[in-house]
């Protein structure tokens, strides 16, 4: 019997993506990433002072990115809002993703600060964060080279499929895998690379390939967002 | 042989493939990855000949020698006053520059300029560090006194003040109020209320629109219907460049 | 903390009936309110009030009651200043404004008695429904309370039950039609003084500006259920008057937004 994916996409189908930028006034640079049902906004303020002073760096700014799920974006019971190991976990890893696009050189001493919040998710948080950052950072004017790119790529049942959804996530016990990965489009650099799971080298490396079409496509749909502010 | 993919005046993202080939030269805001010219910030493209520039969209205000900005009183030193101006540093605005009158040491230095006062001041060092050195003395440099204060993309300055002060002019004069614009992005204003809501609209929208052509005659139509009078530009130069404006 | 010369500024607008954005002293900003969009939460709302956008999302669980109240389902009420809505906010534990803005939401739908906490039971002493209202702003522009206030109960009244499993487990990815039956809409309207002049629903920019607060959570009937006075300055007896009565002219215009939401 053939695999068929809950949703009926094809394996190497992201789901639909939705992309705005500039959706919050007070911020210097801001993003709406939308991807199935998972939500992401992004803020970035700066650069800006950084304080306490020992953590400036006189040659260059600094990024700083702070992931948050709101309380009522967890599939199952209330999330309870504050920080947690797997928030600050994920802030760090999104933060080393982003950082290697930016040139924040011209800035030195200051902060950057990108904060991240889901109302709403159903897998893929991470990435989903990643690519409305990115989106926020480009908002910003900050000086970029590329955006950042984002989406999981796993093994479930056997089967090698992209952007995992909150079902696929569950559905298999035994060898599944979940790989989230960054990439800068133009470079094809890896950014961000995690894993969950047991997988074969071969199918490891197969995931990577496979997975490429559709950052690209995501990719798009984050320029797109931006130039659609200034239609 | 070289492709050009862009037209001049487009807004371009980051990542963006400008041209192909070696015959492009990448500049501001542009760079070159092997054989391709991509862009690194959020702008509008400027071709010139074969240089491709990126002119920033968005972005904080990066000081420079000899603007002049608007900046609030945010803490009262030995030796001075420290601005905030509206970008990642402050501003030091040291006793002797701060008067042409003769500040004593110790005299009380809140007579001249107090917490959360707006003041209209000029740049005259920005170090490597970006350290920054104001002054208060020079025409049009003061304390700004009762009015609103707003803060604008900085970016969007030059638009705002118009060529030679025309945009700016022209909000002036169609609604009778005294309005200076910094370089940082803060714009002070000051005339009657329902006047004031009209500036403050206006400069709004020329923020939100200013990548759009004609805008002098959009702005003009938009004034002369929220105010409901006409606008008289015979004296002014009504052309389209964006140029540092000369203030009053 | 405010310029002085700019608080009078803007004191001296209000008295010609003028606001910095050209409203009048009683005018709301022009309001939107979606709801049911989010796919995670059992009830969800958000509001659009000019540049302002707040978020409301209902979560339910099926818990043990609180000992002093064996047969009461439990109501909780968090808010959150999202860093992300506004550069002032900052990151961290919650700041006293969040926790005044959770405590004086949630004093209006408790002490109103908006849904009957003993219909929660399920069983005495062991299982009850709890109903948890999270609000946070997603563009700050001021008047957090309100419009807070209002998006939960636009989320109250959209929520449903998800679906209770035979083992008395519950299965989010289920929604029954059971709504919590809302009895009463306890509306919060903050009114504002500044200098000697009252406006209501003001931006951040106003906000910094306000001398005394005082919010009033009207009931349908018009009456009081709930208080609050913020601001560092003192109110007398007939600011307090003409603030109650112009919250409970206020409300009727809110609630007749609330009245068509599902």
């Amino acid at each position: 019997m053939t695999f068929e994916r809950p949703s009926k996409r094809k394996f190497d189908e992201a789901r639909p993506v939705e992309a705005e930028a500039g959706v919050i006034k007070k911020a210097d640079g801001s993003a709406r990433f939308k991807i199935g049902d998972t939500e992401a906004y992004a803020a970035v303020y700066g650069p800006r002072e950084l304080h306490p002073k020992f953590l400036q760096d006189p040659k260059t700014g600094i990024l700083r990115c702070n992931y948050s799920m709101l309380p009522f974006s967890g599939d199952g019971s209330r999330v309870r809002p504050g920080p947690s190991r797997r928030s600050k976990e994920i802030s760090m890893v999104t933060e080393k993703a982003l950082r290697p696009v930016l040139d924040l050189r011209d800035y030195p001493n200051t902060v950057v600060d990108v904060f991240i919040e889901l109302p709403q998710t159903d897998a893929g948080s991470r990435c989903a964060g990643i690519c409305a950052a990115a989106i926020a950072l480009a908002d910003a004017g900050l000086t970029m080279k590329d955006m950042v790119s984002s989406v999981s790529v796993g093994m479930v049942r056997g089967n090698l499929l992209v952007d995992l959804d909150g079902d696929e996530e569950h559905m298999d016990e035994n060898e599944a895998a979940d790989v989230p990965i960054a990439m800068i489009p133009s470079t094809e650099e890896i950014t961000l690379l995690q894993m969950d799971g047991i997988v074969s080298k071969e199918d490891f490396f197969k995931g990577l390939e496979m997975v490429k079409p559709a950052l690209r496509l995501i990719a798009e749909k984050q320029r797109e967002a931006l130039k659609n502010k200034y239609k | 042989m070289g492709e050009l993919l862009v037209k001049d005046k487009e807004v371009v993202v980051p990542g963006q493939i400008l041209a192909k080939g070696l015959d492009f030269l990448p500049s501001n805001g542009t760079y070159r990855l092997s054989e391709d010219i991509l862009a690194n910030r959020l702008g509008v493209i400027s071709v010139e000949g074969k240089v491709l520039r990126s002119i920033p969209m968005a972005g904080r205000y990066l000081p420079q020698r000899n603007d002049v900005i608007i900046g609030k009183v945010d803490d009262i030193l030995m030796s001075g006053w420290r601005l905030d101006i509206n970008c990642p540093y402050s501003a030091v605005l040291p006793l002797k520059d701060a008067s042409f009158d003769f500040i004593a040491k110790g005299a009380d230095l809140t007579r001249y300029f107090n917490l959360e006062d707006f003041v209209m001041v000029k740049i005259t060092n920005v170090t490597s560090q970006n350290l920054i050195d104001v002054t208060a003395k020079g025409p049009g440099l003061k304390k700004l006194r009762g009015g609103r204060v707003m803060k604008v993309n900085p970016n969007k300055v030059p638009r705002i003040i118009g060529k030679k002060g025309s945009m700016v002019s022209m909000i002036k004069k169609g609604t009778d109020c005294k309005i200076m614009i910094g370089q940082n992005g803060l714009i002070w204003f000051e005339g009657t209320p329902d006047m004031e809501v009209i500036v403050s609209e206006t400069i709004k929208k020329i923020e939100k629109e200013s990548h759009h052509q004609g805008m002098t005659d959009k702005i003009k139509v938009f004034l002369e219907q929220r105010t409901g009078r006409i606008i008289d530009l015979s004296e002014q130069d009504e052309s389209e460049h964006n140029n540092q404006g000369d203030q009053q | 903390m405010m310029n002085h010369e700019v608080k009078e500024h803007i004191r001296n607008a209000l008295k010609k009936g003028i606001r910095i954005d050209g409203r009048k002293l009683e005018e709301l900003r022009p309001i939107s309110i979606e709801t049911g969009f989010l796919s995670t939460a059992e009830g969800s709302a958000k509001i659009i009030f000019g540049d302002a956008e707040v978020l409301a999302g209902v979560k339910m669980a099926i818990e043990k009651p609180y000992p002093d109240t064996p047969e009461d389902g439990v109501l909780m009420v968090g808010a959150e200043l999202l860093p992300l809505s506004n550069p002032e906010f900052e990151s961290g534990p919650p700041s006293i404004e969040s926790i005044e803005t959770a405590r004086v939401i949630d004093r209006g739908i408790r002490e109103s008695k908006a849904f009957n906490t003993k219909s929660l039971c399920l069983e005495k002493g062991e299982k009850v429904w709890t109903v948890a209202i999270d609000i946070v702003p997603l563009n700050y522009d001021g008047n957090l309370i309100d419009m807070g206030g209002l998006a939960a109960l636009a989320a109250l009244k959209n929520a449903r039950f998800p679906k209770m499993n035979e083992d008395g487990t519950v299965d989010y990815h289920v929604k029954t039609d059971k709504t919590l039956e809302l009895q009463k809409m306890p509306v919060p309207i903050t009114v504002c003084k500044i200098g000697d002049l009252l406006i209501v629903d003001p931006t951040d920019e106003e906000e910094k500006a306000v001398d005394a607060r005082l919010t009033v959570t009207v009931l349908d009937d018009d009456k009081i259920c709930a208080l609050q006075k913020g601001g560092d300055s003192p109110l007398t007896m007939k600011d307090i008057e003409k603030m109650v009565d112009l919250a409970i002219k206020t409300s009727k215009v809110l609630r007749s937004k609330i009245v068509e939401v599902n």
